[in-house]
């Protein structure tokens, strides 16, 4: 009983800390619909900003080009990377340590030093102009490592017995695979995914060394106006994108959790069930 | 296992691997290996970078460390010192008191410090911004207490620490809250039996226990804050300017020299892949 009142005090040190995690995210989205022009005075509730933003050309230019970098490296890195960590989780051979080493230099290695080094590359080794392709060309190279990590965790937890009993009752490798590796992999896979989506929605600084004119995603943009200065209509942006990629975690989440409970009971799938002693957990 | 069947199993390892491999080594290693070329080089008009093989030059690094850029690399790693610390006060006791809790409330809990570093690290450091600027959110607040409202809170050594601290606090959260679930609470209760107080408690059965997690989380917030550029340009100003600014200044900027820019970023990837090769010896597990 003693113990009780330090647990207060962590009690009380927690909820400061969520109030410190969430208040400036919350002050942003409140402001981003008071009516006054100069920030911090409240005058009344309003989406003008929001309409403003609706109108601007440069925002909606922006928009698409964040989302069409975000869908092709999503893409790309969601298959390179799932290969990949197939090779990782499941052969075994040699040069596996080195492999997890690269894994890691590319996890580690910090933002603005992978930008410079592909600012360079494109532009002094194969002199390729900056826009949208050396953009998602980037971008594709930071996310693998996620992906890899992801889908790998997900692989190591596999039970091998199950590919076992499907190779035993008389199913084709390829069958083998398609029906009961890869659904019992695809949360992992989605999951992968989607943290490559939302890095890549979010990216600042890889993208700043690698976008040319006309490719300016929206956090480049609001990188730029906001290095002049605080804007009304930039509250209302940000909010739009924090609603965005929450929205996306959402949806992630929600799809996994329900992959994760069919994947549980794959007996209950549709389709010719591949049953073995194997299908317990 | 035969002899054929493991061959063949190595070969489709390394037919899945491949795709991976010429891209990581196209566009990860080989760029990075262009960057320590280029810091071996010479400044240009056109190209911008000569490098003279036979005559590598060292002039870079030594100016990358002059007294001109020496102050501000301390001043980053000072910084991103500062923040580590503030994320351990603040995510020690959150982590401690998270794992305390039952196991349904657990993940829910974890899953709430996270999500804020899940939205764009830019726009958190805006919304700072716009808290802290002179005509700013926290002014107002003060002033309406009675408490003057024109501090100048932006362009401080303080405001870019609050930046970092608060941009990578789930680092700290996730690795010490993975150290104390894994910890049997039963030792800290045989610890007070035993007559120690919590200090000792702490220092002798909590502290040694969540010393892996410690280490994890201070590399994931340190590395990250030392290579920061958002952070100094958003709530930063001239006399806190950090290394992530000075090479981003080199290649986009106005300091526009490209070998010295390239020696910069070497040396701060020399100190982080220090810190990273000491953790993986010293963790048992070694590579992820």
């Amino acid at each position: 009983m003693s113990r009780r009142p330090r647990f207060r005090y962590l009690t009380v040190h927690a909820v400061l800390v969520y109030a410190f995690l969430f208040a400036p995210i919350l002050v942003l989205v409140v402001f981003s619909f008071n009516e006054a022009r100069s920030g911090t005075t409240w005058t009344g509730f309003s989406t003008r900003w929001y309409s403003a933003l609706t109108g601007d050309e440069a925002v909606r230019r922006a928009f698409t080009n964040t989302l069409k970098v975000a869908v092709a490296s999503t893409l790309l890195a969601t298959v390179l990377g799932t290969f990949a960590a197939f090779a990782l989780a499941r052969h075994r051979f040699r040069g596996h340590r080195a492999y997890s080493a690269l894994v890691l230099v590319s996890l580690v290695a910090p933002e603005i030093v992978m930008g410079i080094a592909l600012l360079v590359f494109f532009r002094r080794v194969v002199d390729v102009p900056l826009g949208l392709g050396t953009v998602i060309l980037a971008h594709v190279t930071f996310c693998l490592a996620f992906v890899i990590v992801v889908v790998r965790a997900r692989l190591a937890r596999f039970d091998e017995s199950l590919t076992e009993a499907a190779a035993d009752l008389g199913a084709t490798p390829a069958q083998t695979f398609l029906r009961v590796v890869l659904p019992l992999a695809a949360h992992g896979i989605l999951g992968g995914a989607i943290l490559a989506f939302v890095i890549s929605l979010d990216d600042v600084v890889i993208t700043f060394f690698t976008a040319g004119p006309g490719s300016t995603t929206l956090p480049i943009y609001i990188l730029g106006e906001v290095r002049r200065g605080v804007a009304p209509s930039i509250n209302a942006l940000s909010t739009i994108v924090l609603v965005a990629s929450l929205a996306v975690l959402a949806l992630g989440a929600a799809v996994t959790a329900r992959a994760a409970r069919r994947s549980d009971s794959p007996s209950t799938r549709s389709g010719r069930p591949v049953r073995s002693p194997g299908t317990h957990r | 296992m035969t002899r054929t069947r493991r061959r063949t199993e190595a070969l489709r390892g390394h037919l899945l691997l491949l795709p991976t491999t010429l891209w990581l080594g196209a566009l990860l290693i080989g760029p990075l290996l262009v960057v320590v070329a280029f810091s071996l080089g010479r400044r240009g008009i056109n190209p911008p970078v000569r490098v003279d093989w036979a005559h590598p030059r060292l002039e870079n690094y030594r100016r990358a460390l002059d007294p001109d850029f020496l102050p501000i690399f301390l001043r980053s790693a000072g910084y991103a010192a500062a923040a580590t610390l503030c994320c351990v006060a603040l995510g020690f006791p959150l982590a401690y008191w998270i794992a305390r809790r039952s196991p349904r409330y657990r993940t829910l809990f974890l899953v709430l410090a996270v999500v804020p570093f899940l939205t764009s690290y830019l726009i958190r450091m805006y919304a700072w911004q716009f808290i802290l600027q002179r005509n700013g959110l926290l002014n107002a607040v003060l002033g309406a207490a009675g408490l003057g409202d024109d501090r100048a809170f932006l362009n401080t050594p303080g405001a870019v620490i609050l930046g970092l601290t608060y941009g990578f606090l789930p680092f700290m959260v996730l690795p010490l809250y993975a150290a104390i679930e894994r910890m049997d609470p039963s030792l800290v209760e045989a610890s007070s039996d035993l007559g120690h107080g919590r200090i000792s408690t702490f220092r002798r059965v909590i502290l040694p226990s969540v010393m892996p997690g410690l280490v994890a989380g201070t590399l994931l917030v340190f590395i990250p804050a030392l290579g920061d550029f958002v952070t100094p340009a958003l709530l930063g100003g001239t006399r806190t300017v950090m290394y992530g600014s000075v090479i981003q200044d080199q290649f986009r900027g106005g300091g526009n020299n490209w070998p010295l820019g390239s020696a910069m970023a070497v040396l701060l990837m020399v100190v982080i892949m220090i810190g990273v090769i000491v953790e993986l010896r010293r963790s048992e597990d070694g590579l992820p």
